[in-house]
C-alpha cells in the first residue's frame, strides 16, 4: 500500500524528522489562503497522486502569490493527471499539498528497503540526491552506501555515523543525516514499511537538514495491525476492477491486450499470459483464482474480465490438483451459463479426471472450445479473438 | 538418496485443526508421509482421523520424534509457530501459509539461521520425494520416481512442470517450492547445491519468476560450482513494470526484476532456458534421450 505524500509527511513529523511547514488543500480558496500561512516568500505547490515523475510533468512548481497557488490548484484539482511513469494510465487529482519554498543548497537520498539478496532490511544513502536512484546505482553504484541491521535490533548511531561521517568534512551535518536515519528506520519497523524513500533529503540554509519529498510504501500483509496506517489508504490505488477482484479473493492486474485469461495460481498465469503473447497474441489481464478455483471464483473472475470492453476472447487454464478437472469444469459450465457472455471462450483443463472434466464440456451445449495443451489454447484464443474483432467491426 | 526428505522423515502439523492443516495432513499420510502427529493449542489429546493432535510443538517432538513441520497456521501467527518449532527440535521448517508480513518472515529466518534449522517457504506447495515423502499441499499423484530435481518459485506452475515430466516419461527425485515471498528461508542456490551432491539426481528443472534476483544469482552458481545440467523456465515476460503479480514477490521493480533480464543472465551463463511452457516435458525428454544414446 502506497502513501500520498502529506500522508507520509504526517508519519515523518510524528518520528520528529523535520520537513518544510506546509499543509494539504482540497480548492484553490484554501490554497490561497495557505500560501500565506507557509511562504518564504515563496511556495511550492505538489499535486498529490500515486505515481512518480510528477515534476516532469508539471506536477510540482514553484509559486510566489496566493494568486498563482489559486491558478495551480484550479489547473490540476479534479483532472487526469499522468507522468512518464504512470505507463499512459492517468490518475485524478485530489488534493495538492503546498509547502513552504526552501532555497536547496544540497540533495542527498536517504532509504530503507527490505534487501531480497540478505533476508534484511536495509539503508540506502547517497549524496547525490535529487535524481533517481536507479540512475545513480547504474552510473556510479560506489555512491551509494548501504548499512544493513536486524529488525530485533535498531543500528546503533555509531553504526550509521561511521558509514556517513567520511562522506562529510565537518560533523554537524553528518549528525543530523544519523538522527533522521535512526528515526526512519524506528518508523520503518514499526509500521512495518517495505520502503522509506525521503528523496531529495535537503540540506537548506541555515545548515539544517530537511525531508522535502518522501515515498512510503507499506506491507500488504502486515496491514491487519496497522489500522492507523490502513485509515490512509487511497482507495482509488488500484483500478476498480482490481480492487473489486481483491474483495472476491481474486488477483487482478489489468493490462492492454485483448485476450482475457483466468488461471489457478499466479506463475501459472504469468506464464498463460506469456503463451498469449507467444501465439501473437497480447493478454488483457493477469486474473489469478487461486489455487483451488471454486465456482464462485472462476464466476466472479468472469465479470471482472468482461468489464474490459477491450476484451475479445477468454482464455481459461486451469491445473487441476487437489481440485478436480470435472468440478472445475462443472464450475466453467455454470458461470459460463450464469454471465451469458458474448465473447469465445476457450478452455484448458489439465491434472486430475481431465477427461470427465473435457466430457463435461464437450457436452455442455456450450460454445466452449476445449482443448489440450496450452500451446494449443493459447493459439486458439488469439484467432479467436481476431475473428471477434472483424465479425465485431462489420456489425457497425 | 533423494534431498531433504525420505521414507524415514517424521512430520508434525502446525495448525492441524484448521481446514487446511486437517485436509492436507490427511493427504500426506495417504502419499505415505509418517505424519505422526499435529500440534493446535488447547486442543492436544485430540485427533485428526488417527492423527494424535498436541498443544505444543515440544510436547509433539518428544511423543513421536518428529523432526520436520508443515506450517499452516494462519498468517498472523506464523512467526510464533516458526519460532516454537525451531525451539523444540524441528530441524527441517515447510511453511505453506501465504499472507505472513516481511518483517516477520525476516526474523524468522534470521532466528532458525542462527540455530541451524532449515525453513522452506513460506507461500509454497511444499517438498515432495516422489513415492517417499510429501510434506505439503501439492498433488501427489502428478509425481513419478526419477532422476529430475524440480526447484520452483510457484505453485501450479510446477504442478503443470511435474506432471508434463511425468507424462514424459520423467520421474522426479526431489521437487520443492521454495515460496513466492520477498523473503523466504531457502533460495535456489542451497538447493541447487543438494542436487549436485546427491547421486540420485541427474538434471535439475528450475522454475523462477520476476521479481528479485534470485535467478541471477543462481546462474552463477551454476556456471560455476555445477556440473549437473540444469534447465529453466522463467514466468512473467508480459508482466508489466511495478504491478505485484499474484505473488507478493512477483514485483518488477524499476529496472530490476523483469524476465527478459533473468533470461539473458542464465542463458549467458550456459542454462538452458525453455521459452514455451507446453515443452518443458519434451525439452527435458530430448536432453536426457540425446544423452542417453551417444556413446
Amino acid at each position: 500500500m502506497k502513501l500520498h505524500e502529506y500522508h507520509a509527511r504526517q508519519l515523518l513529523s510524528e518520528y520528529g524528522i523535520p520537513i518544510p511547514s506546509g499543509e494539504v488543500v482540497f480548492n484553490s480558496k484554501a490554497a490561497r489562503t495557505a500560501f500565506s500561512r507557509h511562504a518564504s516568500p515563496n511556495c511550492v505547490v505538489k499535486v498529490q497522486v500515486l505515481m512518480g515523475g510528477r515534476g516532469k510533468a508539471g506536477g510540482v512548481q514553484k509559486v510566489k502569490n496566493p494568486e498563482e497557488a489559486g491558478v495551480f490548484t484550479d489547473k490540476f484539482l479534479g483532472k487526469l493527471f499522468s507522468t512518464y511513469q504512470s505507463a499512459g494510465e492517468g490518475k485524478i487529482v485530489k488534493s495538492i499539498l503546498i509547502t513552504e519554498d526552501k532555497p536547496i543548497r544540497e540533495e542527498y537520498y536517504l532509504a530503507i528497503v527490505v534487501d531480497r539478496a540478505k533476508n534484511q532490511p536495509v539503508i540506502l544513502f547517497s549524496k547525490e540526491g535529487g535524481v533517481e536512484i536507479e540512475e545513480v546505482a547504474a552510473k556510479n553504484p560506489s555512491a551509494i552506501h548501504k548499512i544493513h541491521f536486524s529488525p530485533n535490533k535498531l543500528p546503533s548511531s555509531e553504526q550509521i555515523l561511521s558509514s556517513i561521517q567520511p562522506l562529510y568534512s565537518n560533523s554537524a551535518l553528518p549528525r543530523q543525516i544519523v538522527s533522521i536515519t535512526e528515526k526512519l528506520a524506528k518508523l520503518f519497523l514499526e509500521k512495518d514499511a517495505s520502503t522509506c524513500e525521503i528523496n531529495p533529503l535537503a540540506l537548506v540554509e541555515g545548515d539544517r537538514v530537511l525531508a522535502l519529498d518522501a515515498k512510503m510504501v507499506f506491507d500488504d500483509n502486515a496491514l491487519f495491525r496497522h489500522p492507523e496506517i490502513q485509515a490512509m489508504k487511497d482507495p482509488e490505488e488500484e483500478d476498480e476492477r482490481e480492487r473489486k477482484a481483491k474483495e472476491s479473493g481474486l488477483s487482478y492486474v489489468s493490462m492492454n491486450g485483448n485476450v482475457g485469461c483466468l488461471v489457478n495460481g499466479a506463475g501459472l498465469a504469468m506464464a498463460t499470459m506469456d503463451m498469449i503473447k507467444l501465439a501473437g497474441g497480447e493478454p488483457a489481464n493477469f486474473l489469478d483464482v487461486g489455487g483451488g478455483a471454486t465456482t464462485a471464483q472462476v464466476s466472479e473472475g468472469f465479470k471482472i474480465i468482461l468489464q474490459d470492453p477491450h476484451v475479445q476472447a477468454i482464455l481459461v487454464n486451469i491445473f487441476g490438483g487437489i481440485m478436480k478437472c470435472d468440478v472445475i469444469a462443472e464450475g466453467v459450465i455454470q458461470a459460463s451459463r450464469e454471465i451469458k457472455h458474448q465473447v469465445p471462450l476457450v478452455v484448458r483443463l489439465e491434472g486430475t479426471r481431465v477427461e470427465e472434466g473435457r466430457a463435461l464440456l464437450k457436452n455442455s451445449n456450450l460454445s466452449i472450445i476445449s482443448c489440450q495443451t496450452i500451446k494449443e489454447a493459447a493459439e486458439m484464443s488469439v484467432k479467436k479473438a481476431k475473428e471477434y474483432a472483424l465479425a465485431h467491426a462489420h456489425s457497425y | 538418496m533423494p534431498i531433504l526428505i525420505d521414507k524415514n522423515t517424521k512430520v508434525i502439523c502446525q495448525g492441524i485443526t484448521g481446514k487446511a492443516g486437517s485436509f492436507h495432513s490427511e493427504k500426506c499420510l495417504e502419499y505415505g508421509t509418517k505424519l505422526v502427529g499435529g500440534v493446535t493449542p488447547k486442543k492436544g489429546g485430540s485427533f485428526v482421523g488417527k492423527i494424535p493432535v498436541f498443544n505444543t510443538v515440544r510436547e509433539a517432538v518428544q511423543s513421536t520424534g518428529a523432526t520436520a513441520s508443515m506450517i499452516t497456521v494462519p498468517a498472523p501467527f506464523a512467526l510464533s509457530a516458526i519460532l516454537e518449532a525451531v525451539d523444540n527440535g524441528i530441524r527441517l521448517v515447510v511453511c505453506i501459509t501465504e499472507g505472513i508480513p516481511t518483517l516477520d518472515m525476516v526474523k524468522a529466518v534470521e532466528y532458525a539461521q542462527a540455530k541451524g534449522v532449515r525453513i522452506i517457504g513460506p507461500n509454497c506447495p511444499g517438498i515432495i520425494t516422489s513415492d517417499e515423502c510429501k510434506i505439503g499441499i501439492m498433488p501427489g499423484y502428478i509425481h513419478k520416481k526419477g532422476s529430475v530435481g524440480v526447484i520452483s518459485r510457484s505453485g501450479t506452475l510446477t504442478y503443470e512442470a511435474v506432471w508434463q515430466l511425468t507424462s514424459a516419461g520423467l520421474g522426479q527425485t526431489t521437487c520443492i517450492g521454495i515460496g513466492g515471498d520477498p523473503v523466504i528461508g531457502t533460495g535456489f542456490i542451497d538447493l541447487l547445491e543438494m542436487f549436485e551432491k546427491d547421486a540420485s539426481t541427474r538434471s535439475v528443472l528450475l522454475i523462477g519468476e520476476i521479481g528479485g534476483s534470485q535467478e541471477e544469482e543462481a546462474a552463477d552458481f551454476i556456471q560455476n560450482k555445477m556440473k549437473k545440467k540444469v534447465f529453466a523456465f522463467i514466468a512473467g515476460i508480459t508482466a508489466p513494470k511495478d504491478k505485484r503479480m499474484g505473488h507478493a514477490g512477483a514485483i518488477v521493480s524499476g529496472s530490476s526484476g523483469s524476465a527478459k533480464e533473468k533470461i539473458s543472465t542464465l542463458e549467458k551463463k550456459g542454462i538452458t532456458i525453455i521459452r514455451d511452457l507446453s515443452e518443458i516435458g519434451s525439452s527435458v525428454k530430448n536432453h536426457v534421450c540425446l544423452k542417453t544414446s551417444l556413446p
